[in-house]
Formats: structure tokens, sequence, C-alpha cells
């Protein structure tokens, strides 16, 4: 700019090929704005191409290489989405939870507990996008952060106490876990001892999902290798699970798996139905460091509100369960009256329940397996379902992205990761 | 200057001289605009006012927890749930008031006194007539711009610091200090935490630097002070508005607030530096593009008041 610029203060004596130079000035916001706007457009996609080349490798061997990893020191970011395609699970999971509470008649209702009660917190995770940090040394050390604007959930496990915090209300959960809870806690096969497990059941690392999918492999799945990928910054193999019979929901499922260390590090599920990922559950950052010994250490702060495990009734009653994330849904194996028709991906489970229970848990919620849902929910549910008829009577589908669920008037549950169709064919198999 | 270093010799040094003394005069105009720029901004009543009241923010909440909580209990559940965040913690540690008043004034108090300010910038001395007495001074336009931006970045600045050293010291008075929780539930001992309210601080003001381009803009495209502010700040309240509406998800995250709260990130531990990058790296495209905007109206523009 040349200083003599200021006198010119008024139109008068305005040069020949000042529109000129306006306009080339004012080109330079624009430019400014597109440069901008492409940077944000193209870096992405730039980012995207270029999948890593790495030697070829089998499926067998890819997933001995998932059974030799011995990561047991690992910190950073995992990005879980789940899209089960209900319209409010939020809305459902206070019903779930309300229905808990009142269903096993403790004098304290949900509204009274804690907030850093793991139970109600983790309900959160089967809906939508959540960012959770991890942190991992050793069978006896782990922390799982849920990140939130402006506050964040924290569940540490630190050799025989486990912590959760809630600093959005300064609430925390004390549970102490004596050394062989995992242990027992698998005996008993069920997540009931919810605070104790927690860390444990909670599949919320691509690990855990993956072994969970990998369980579930057998003669009606192929499983293959399906080239690379590149995530957290990591060269990864893909695993495809694909199931082999028709009828299942699920269209398949990839596991993005560490070329160095074997650990996975994503976890995506795809319905059969197309469109968006059902759950996808992936690091964004990954370090095999062995993270800082302060990271596990927790105080209670000054003033905040601590409730001890047991605390409440209900929970020794063993009326909570965990909810098991969104892939969870597939059903309560370890129930009472619970009788599986169909093997493989179609598998469904048949519960003989009163009417009205079990309601929740079938439309996805999976957390208010035996508890009187409120008649308001009840109204609610039905909306939710399509009638349908059969040789097995007539009841109610109710349907989501990835779990479909037939109740039947007289209070036979039918639940599986199949489509409606199959469903409907299961429950007349079973009369 | 180049040609100097290359002929090291008595005759190259006779004409370097004099370009060496203009920009040194340049440069003292610079910094005489600026300071005088800056002084004006901050002895205006008007400006000093905002500032009163941004002080007494951080007075309010405190006095209003001090009382919620007088009878021993704590903070109910809806606090945590409604209110700003970091207000249950406040009881515990007063240092906790900082970031509650920050997280309370940056939504609303903050940009509305930025917005203020920088809507006034130009338009307000073509409203009082006194611009083009400014541009009589041989700095140019393209500086004098300058130096209004940099002094509404200045108050940005100066104000966050205003509800961060208020609520510091009524904290203090009201509240125990001590260790601090970070939301990630690790112990920080109060002097980290001192540091890193000194960190959020400057978080926020640079959190606002969009704002102020763009009120300066639009400060550039009208002659009437108040207009200016009235647009800056419902521009403010839109875009506000806009931010919570979930259908615009698309367009959200180039919001120049929807990164605004993500300064708390400063409270975890390790940091999450990811959302602090996006919205300085969003308030410097919104400084570039609005400022450039700003740069060509303010030079082309005709003035006559």
């Amino acid at each position: 700019m040349a200083p003599n610029d200021s006198a010119r203060i008024t139109a008068e004596d305005r040069e020949p090929g000042e529109g000129r130079r306006k306009a080339a000035r004012y080109a330079l916001p624009v430019a400014v704005a597109g440069v901008a706007a492409a940077t944000i457009g193209l870096v992405p996609a730039l980012a995207a191409t270029g999948d890593p080349k790495l030697p070829e490798i089998s499926a067998q061997q890819l997933i001995e290489k998932i059974a030799a990893s011995e990561t047991e020191q690992l910190s950073g970011s995992v990005k879980i989405t789940t899209d089960l395609g209900l319209p409010s699970l939020a809305g459902l999971g206070d019903l779930a939870g309300g229905a808990l509470a009142g269903g096993k008649g403790g004098p304290s209702g949900s509204s009274d507990g804690s907030t850093a009660d793991p139970n109600a917190k983790l309900m959160e995770l089967s809906s939508g996008t959540h960012t959770l940090r991890v942190a991992v040394d050793g069978p006896d050390k782990q922390r799982l952060s849920i990140r939130d604007t402006a506050a964040e959930y924290s569940l540490i496990h630190n050799g025989g106490e486990v912590w959760a915090y809630d600093s959005a209300s300064n609430e925390a959960y004390h549970a102490t876990a004596p050394k062989d809870a995992a242990e027992r806690g698998a005996a008993k096969g069920g997540e009931k001892n919810a605070p104790k497990d927690a860390l444990k059941d909670v599949p919320a690392t691509p690990k855990e999902f993956a072994e969970e999918a990998l369980k579930a492999a057998g003669d009606t799945t192929s499983v293959s290798v399906d080239g690379t990928a590149k995530v957290a910054g990591r060269d990864a193999y893909q695993l495809l699970i694909k199931p082999k019979q028709s009828g299942s929901t699920v269209g398949s499922i990839k596991v993005a798996v560490d070329a160095k260390t074997g650990t996975p590090l994503k976890f995506t599920l795809s319905p059969s139905s197309g469109g968006k990922a059902v759950v996808d559950v992936g690091f964004t950052e990954v370090d095999f460091a062995k993270p800082a010994a302060s990271t596990f250490d927790f105080t209670p702060p000054k003033g905040a509100k601590v409730t001890e495990e047991g605390d409440k009734s209900g929970d020794k009653t063993g009326a909570r369960e965990l909810p098991k994330g969104a892939d969870g849904a597939e059903g309560p194996k370890e129930q009472g009256d619970v009788k599986v028709i169909g093997e493989g991906w179609n598998a469904v489970y048949e519960l003989k329940t009163g009417a009205g229970e079990g309601i929740a848990g079938a439309a996805g919620a999976d957390a208010a397996k035996s508890g009187d849902v409120p008649a308001e929910a009840q109204q609610f549910l039905d909306a939710l379902g399509d009638k349908v008829t059969g040789k097995f009577g007539s009841g109610t589908v109710f349907k989501t992205r990835l779990v479909n669920a037939l109740m039947t008037d007289d209070g036979t549950v039918y639940v599986g990761a199949v489509t409606q169709d199959a469903l409907v064919k299961a429950a007349n198999e079973a009369k | 200057m180049s040609r100097a270093e290359v002929g090291a010799g008595a005759t190259a040094a006779g004409p370097v001289e004099p370009v060496a003394r203009d920009r040194e005069r340049r440069l003292w105009w610079t910094f005489g605009l600026l300071r005088s720029e800056v002084t004006t901004t901050f002895r205006r009543w008007r400006t000093l006012a905002l500032l009163g009241v941004l002080a007494a923010v951080p007075v309010l909440i405190g006095i209003a927890v001090k009382i919620e909580t007088s009878d021993g209990g704590g903070m109910g559940r809806g606090g945590g749930a409604n209110g700003p965040a970091f207000l249950t913690q406040i009881t515990n540690n007063g240092l906790f008031l900082v970031f509650a008043a920050l997280a309370a004034t940056l939504p609303v108090f903050l940009p509305m006194a930025v917005g203020v300010i920088a809507g006034d910038a130009i338009a307000g001395e073509a409203n009082g007539g006194t611009l083009r007495y400014l541009l009589v001074a041989p700095a140019g336009r393209t500086r004098l711009l300058l130096a209004k931006y940099a002094s509404t970045l200045a108050f940005c600045l100066v104000a966050t610091l205003v509800v961060a050293a208020s609520a510091l010291v009524v904290g203090a008075l009201l509240f125990p200090l001590g260790d601090v929780t970070t939301i990630s539930g690790t112990r920080i001992s109060f002097g980290d935490g001192l540091l890193r309210a000194l960190l959020i601080a400057v978080v926020v003001a640079a959190s606002l630097v969009g704002l102020a381009a763009v009120g300066l803009l639009i400060s550039t495209l009208t002659n009437s002070g108040i207009a200016a502010m009235a647009a800056t700040v419902g521009l403010l309240i839109t875009v506000q508005i806009l931010d919570t509406i979930p259908q615009l998800h698309a367009i959200q995250p180039y919001l120049f607030s929807h990164y605004w709260l993500s300064f708390a990130d400063l409270l975890r531990e390790p940091f999450y530096w990811d959302d602090i990058g996006r919205n300085l790296g969003l308030q410097a495209l919104y400084a570039a593009v609005f400022g450039s905007a700003a740069w060509a109206r303010f030079t082309t523009k005709d003035i006559n008041a």
C-alpha cells in the first residue's frame, strides 16, 4: 500500500482503471475463500487414496496373527458410530432404565442413582457417534473415557479397584474388583456384576469386537482377506467376514488388523440391506507405548459424591445387565427360558416370558430383560412394531437395522439378527 | 537491504540509508497509530462499561453458587446437566469458577462485547466524522485497518483476561483452592491448574478472532456505528441459532462458533487437540477471508464522512 492513497478521500479524483483495481482487490477474499474450500474438499480425498502395499497373507494367517498378538499396552482414541435404525435410542434407554429401577421394586428409582453408575452411562454408547479414549497396561490396568462436550466420563480399573467418574456431575462410583473377578464373572455367565466386569464386558476396543465376531464363525461363515487399509496412520490388513446363509441381516463384517502387531484396529458391521454401517468402531489414534502410570490413578476429588457399589438395592439382585454395546443385542444367551432355533448367523433366540416383559430388550435397547414396561412405553413400542400373523398365531415385529424381534401375543419373543421373513419362519417352525 | 549485504562497501551504504530511515518512520507510524487506537479504544466509557459487565458475570455466578450450596448440600444433579460446564466443581475448587465463567460468557457476553467494539471500529469513526482526519495521517488505509483490527484483538484478549481474573479473585474469596481434578479424573497441582487457566483464556480470546474480522468487514460496509454493531451482534445470534439446528449439521463445522467450547479439552488428560486445532484453524480462515474482504472494501471505498 502506498501511503499516498489516503489523500484520495472523495470520488472526484478517480483515475481510469479504478474499477479494475477495485475488482482485483475484491478477488483476494474470494481467492482466499476458494483456496480454503478447495483444501477442505480435497485434503480428505487425497488422504483417503492409496491403500498401503503389504505382502499377501491368507485369512488363516491373519487370524493367527490376531490370536498371537501380544499387545498388552496401548493407548489411543476410539470412535464408535452405531446406527441401529431406531427413532431415538436415547429415549428408549431412559425408558429401559426406568423399567429397570421400577421393575425390581427397588426403593431408589434410577433418577436418584449416581450418574457415574456405569450401567446408565454405557447405554449411551448404543446410539450415535462417540469418541472414547482407551489406555491399557496389562490385565490389571485399564482406562476408558467417553468424551463429551466439556465433560468426560471415565472408567478406571487399577488392580483391585474400579472407579467411575462423571465430571459433568462431579460424581464418582466405586467398586472393588477381587483378583478373580473376571473369571467369576465369566463363570456366572452373565454380565450381572456390571461394575466389576464393566471394562471386560464392554467391547470398546476393536480387539474385543473382533473376537466376538470370530467366535461366531464356523461352517456358516466365509472369512477372507480383503486388501489393505490405513487405520489411525498404520498399515492394516482387512479381514472380511460374511455369512454364507441368506436371511441374516448382517451383510459383512470388516476387521482391520494392524500389519505389525496383529492388533485389530477397526471393526465395521454392515447390514445386508445396504447403507451405512450399523456398528463402526475404530481407532483414530493409537500408540503401543506403555501409558503413564498416573493415567490409572484416581482419587475422587474433594466434595465429589461417591456411590459405593451395592449402595443401591437392585444392583445385587441381578436385574441390571450391562448393555453390550450395540451388538449386545444378539441376545440373552444365559437366561432361563431361552431356546435357540437355527444355527450360525440365522440363530433365533426364543424367550418364553410373560406378556409385557422383555420388550425393551427386543427392540434393541437390550437392557430391560426383566422389568415391567410402563404403559406409555408399551404404547410407544406398539407404535414402532408391525403386526404379523402366521402359523404361530399373531404378533408384533420390532425392526432395527440389525436385530429384529417378534413378540407373539402369547408373550413369546423371538430375537435374531435375521430378516422379518426368517424370523416368522423360525417362529412357525417352533410351533 | 539485500543489495547492501552483497556489496559490503561504503558506496553501497549510501542509497540504503534513506530506505532504512523511511522504513523506520513507517514502523514508528504503525506503532504510533496502533498505540493511539488501543488507548482510544480502552479509554472509551463504553469499553470500560463492557469490561465492567464482563467482570460482574463471575461475581454473579460465584455468589449464586455460594448461596445455593450454603446449606451444606452440593449442587443438585440438574446443575450438572443444564447449567454451564464445570459448575458442579466450583464449590470444591475456586479455580473452576474461571472455567465456568469462561464457559458461561463465551457463548454470549464475550462475543457481544467484541461485536460492539469491532462493529464500531470503522463505522463509528465514519459516524462521528473523524475517519477523514485519521486518513490524513500518512499511515495509509491498510495500516489504519490493521491498527483497528489489532486493537479489536487486544480487546478480545483483555476482555477474556478480565473475566478470568475476576473469576479467580471471586473463586479464591468464596471457595477453597487446591489441587485440580481434570475432567478425565486425574489430578494436577494448583500451579499447573493456573497455567491451564491462562492457556484456556488465551484460547478463548483466540476463538473470538473470526468474529472480530466479520465485525470489521461489517464496519467498513456502513457509515452508521450503531448499524454495524447491531448487524454484527445479530449475525452472532443467527449463527448461534443455526449451530443448534440438527438438520444443518452439514454446515455447522464451518460456523465460527461451532468449536468455541472446545477449550474445555485443555482440561483433559492428556490434552485433546483435535477440536482446538479445528477451532483455531477456523478462526484463522475467518480472519483471512473477512479481513481481506474488509481490506478490499476499505481501500476502495469513498470516504465522505
